[in-house]
């Protein structure tokens, strides 16, 4: 039970560290195209986060087999019942991911803009589905005492759970802009602030409104917990930041709102894994679904060994390409 | 929406679908990222500035795949929960495990250090950047070694209980599962085999080149400057391609035939299947040819060798080699149901046994001509030699060339040879999974009862319907940007990062004015 327990943190922290890292990354690409009308401009934003997206995506990968592993029935059923949203969750993953690599490898205009689309759909498509199943696991979804989902595709659709994709493509959204202020220069950096300044205040008011729907939908009392408390004083603050201008102080808030909203959802979820619509007692819960102690023992010396040294060198490689892009380096011929 | 086809043949058709898809890509990574840190490696010991250029070359034909690669994986992670819902509430415990072993251990690894290696140019010190796409090549291995011991897993459970509260199997010795010799041989045969996929890229890209060259010199022509550095970059290429498909060939019968014995012992089914083997058989002969009649459990027509099949499988001529009628009459009395339900299709069994090593032995034969017709001293009459800048002549012995013609068609053997692997490959897998049903979980657990109970035909379908169409766009896609960037050849004229840079000296230290060096920093 307490490896159980000790699983369902870890899996909190991966999809946590999957949100802060690949959120802005997700940002990037969902605003790329806004923050900068010329191909140089698109290329420098792109290039903030062209050495880090690919390792920032496996914190999905990771949490997902984290779910496979620890709680079997947890990604069963989670991934069986929202089939329709995997498919086009997958899609959008695929077409961005290929879009880093492909859009520069044809020198046409049409081709670039092709897949300056697609990642812009992409980069969407990621958080709002994302957010959208981390919602209805919360919420509740039809499970009969199988565990088996018993809906169909309309089943799956609450207000909540469309309101927590919303709320995680803003976070998203926020989190990028102050990124690419942080790590561009000129014109873009400008856009940058001023894309934060506007997306800023939305993005407050819908985490100040998402948080108590979050505690409500949840049942857990009056008093919210001291994560979502954090998380409402880091959006605001950021809100604050952004227009102060001040950028590391700015992304250094943005990311605490994203990391705490996250955490509140996962807090929130506990002990339960997925609620069912149908009867509370056909929930899954950390106790029910968990894999035996020996895997999950298994498991934690390999977290154990792995996840600091993964830390580690992903650490390093933000410190090696800490330094600003500018745009002014893509006017030249293109290097490829 | 409901069809006559049962939910288990359209979940099938999918997991074939994108798996099949997804490992055109796999062996590709692991060998062209291994090529690519040798070019590099060379580059770096010798400064020699055509190792550069072929570090750039391969490595962006590696960078084309792996971004196809890895984005058809993440497919593959989701659709054990979206279409074998059964099958992952059932195994996830012990079939999880390795999984994230995987995502935890391999692909941190190949993603972080693809980032550091792609725009590492100019920015880290030489042999710290070299050592990058080294650690994405052993990425690529540690990657495959975890899944394969979960497909192995699949192939012969072993490490596990099952707990009869919850009806869910449990592992109980992860070392017996990451060790037990159905991972280690099937790992051995799949490692050699992407190293022979990569390497018969290598060679059918350099031949490409080589032989266009060799037709402008033939003509009349002369090679311009470009073309003839072109040239130097491919010879060591093509020798490179030549020396790894010969080695990785062998490699690849020594550990099919071991492969083929563990699976005598743990599958017999599959194996008299891949050998449209009816009845047991004393001194069983190996079949070249054969058509089967599943219906009255014989085959029509066959061409055999006598004895061979014994040996193949128990190293000796004489021993019986069970058959296909009973092991399914065996199955069917120890599972229940009829015997013909524990036979799996013979005629995709046979051929893609047959095809699988008919393309992936064509490869290593011409790996073996190639190398010694290509050879640079050898038994080669001084006259016959040829520069490092020009294409090598086919010398058969000392002092004869092969004709024209035979030449031509040597060529385009080595060109088109880039494919063979390929296939193998694929066939290989085919005959892999097919060859196991009707089980999921051999012995254990059945297809039929693995698939997502409550997933609606007209989702599966939608499914099959939109990646299907997606990845037919990619693959033109991916394949319009292979021949072009396969087909233009190495940008001699690219420049090799000048001063040593520092890992020291941010924006604003002493580095800075080497930060504005950056030509060759984006790949993007």
């Amino acid at each position: 039970m307490a490896f159980a327990t000790f699983w369902f943190i870890v899996t909190t922290v991966l999809w946590t560290g999957f949100f802060v890292l690949e959120g802005f990354d997700l940002g990037v690409g969902m605003l790329h195209a806004v923050v900068a009308r010329d191909e140089a401009g698109r290329r420098a934003a792109i290039n903030t986060i062209g050495p880090l997206w690919d390792g920032n995506e496996v914190w999905l990968i990771v949490a997902a087999a984290a779910m496979f592993a620890a709680f079997p029935p947890w990604y069963a059923t989670t991934f069986s019942g929202f089939y329709a949203v995997m498919v086009l969750l997958l899609a959008g993953l695929i077409v961005r991911g290929v879009s880093f690599e492909f859009r520069n490898k044809v020198d046409s205009v049409r081709w670039r803009r092709t897949w300056d689309t697609l990642l812009t759909v992409g980069s969407l498509l990621v958080p709002l589905l994302v957010g959208f199943t981390l919602g209805g696991l919360l919420h509740g979804v039809p499970i009969d005492q199988q565990h088996e989902y018993t809906g169909n595709v309309g089943d799956l659709f609450s207000g909540y759970a469309v309101f927590a994709g919303i709320t995680l493509v803003l976070l998203c959204l926020l989190h990028g802009a102050t990124f690419m202020t942080l790590k561009t220069t000129g014109t873009l950096e400008r856009r940058s602030a001023t894309l934060a300044r506007r997306i800023a205040p939305v993005t407050a008011l819908a985490v100040l409104a998402f948080l108590p729907w979050t505690h409500a939908t949840a049942g857990k009392g009056v008093l919210p917990s001291v994560v979502e408390l954090i998380a409402v004083i880091a959006v605001i603050a950021a809100a604050w930041l952004v227009v102060g201008r001040s950028e590391g102080w700015a992304f250094f808030a943005t990311t605490i709102a994203i990391a705490t909203t996250i955490v509140s959802m996962f807090t929130d979820l506990y002990p339960r894994l997925m609620v069912s619509s149908t009867s509370h007692a056909f929930n899954l819960t950390v106790q029910n679904s968990a894999s035996g102690d020996y895997a999950l023992k298994v498991m934690t010396v390999i977290a154990a060994v792995f996840l600091p040294l993964v830390l580690l060198y992903q650490g390093w490689t933000y410190h090696v390409f800490r330094r600003r892009v500018s745009a002014e380096e893509f006017t030249g011929p293109r290097s490829d | 929406m409901e069809l006559a086809l049962a939910h288990e043949t359209l979940a099938r058709w999918q997991f074939g679908v994108t798996t099949v898809y997804h490992f055109l890509f796999v062996p590709l990574t692991i060998s062209l990222s291994a090529i690519t840190a040798v070019m590099h490696t060379a580059w770096v010991r010798t400064g020699k500035e055509l190792y550069f250029h072929a570090t750039k070359f391969w490595g962006k034909l590696f960078l084309i795949n792996i971004a196809m690669g890895i984005v058809t994986g993440i497919v593959q992670e989701f659709q054990f929960g979206m279409n074998w819902s059964t099958y992952s509430r059932f195994v996830g415990d012990v079939f999880g495990a390795p999984l994230a072993m995987e995502a935890l251990a391999a692909f941190f690894l190949e993603s972080v250090f693809i980032g550091l290696w792609i725009f590492g140019w100019g920015r880290l010190p030489k042999r710290l950047h070299c050592a990058c796409i080294w650690i994405v090549a052993v990425g690529t291995l540690l990657s495959g070694y975890f899944i394969l011991a979960a497909n192995s897993w699949m192939q012969h459970p072993v490490g596990y209980k099952i707990n009869p509260a919850t009806n869910r199997a449990e592992m109980t010795d992860v070392w017996h599962v990451l060790t037990q010799n159905t991972t280690l041989v099937q790992v051995f045969h799949t490692f050699s085999a992407a190293y022979l996929t990569g390497a018969a890229f290598v060679v059918g890209v350099a031949s490409v080149h080589l032989w266009r060259a060799a037709r402008i010199t033939r003509a009349g022509g002369t090679l311009d400057e470009r073309r003839r550095r072109q040239v130097a970059v491919m010879r060591p290429s093509l020798r490179l391609g030549l020396v790894l498909a010969t080695v990785a060939g062998l490699l690849v019968a020594v550990s099919g035939d071991r492969l083929g014995k563990v699976m005598f012992r743990q599958q017999p089914m599959k194996m008299a299947a891949a050998e449209a083997l009816w009845d047991t058989t004393d001194s069983a002969p190996f079949s070249v040819f054969a058509v089967g009649n599943v219906n009255r459990g014989r085959n029509d027509v066959e061409l055999s060798i006598p004895g061979l099949l014994s040996f193949l499988a128990y190293d000796n001529f004489t021993e019986a080699v069970p058959g296909i009628n009973n092991i399914a009459a065996a199955e069917a009395a120890q599972f229940g149901g009829e015997p013909d339900h524990y036979i799996p299709n013979i005629f995709v069994a046979f051929w893609g046994f047959r095809l699988m090593i008919g393309f992936g032995m064509t490869s290593f034969v011409a790996g073996l001509f190639g190398l010694w017709t290509t050879r640079r001293k050898l038994w080669l009459d001084p006259e016959f030699r040829t520069g490092d800048d020009e294409t090598p002549r086919l010398m058969l012995t000392r002092r004869h060339e092969l004709k024209p013609w035979f030449t031509k068609w040597s060529w385009r053997l080595g060109a088109w040879t880039l494919a063979f692997p390929v296939i193998g490959n694929s066939f290989g897998w085919i005959f892999t999974e097919m060859g196991r049903q009707p089980w999921v979980v051999y012995g254990v657990l059945q297809t039929r009862a693995a698939v997502s109970p409550t997933v609606s035909q007209g989702e599966v379908i939608t499914s099959l319907v939109v990646y299907t169409l997606l990845y037919g766009v990619l693959a033109v896609v991916e394949l319009k940007l292979l021949f072009k960037y396969g087909g233009a050849g190495p940008d001699v004229d690219e420049r090799p990062p000048g001063r040593e840079p520092t890992l020291r000296g941010g924006p604003d230290g002493e580095g800075a004015a080497a930060d504005q060096d950056k030509a060759l920093v984006f790949a993007y």
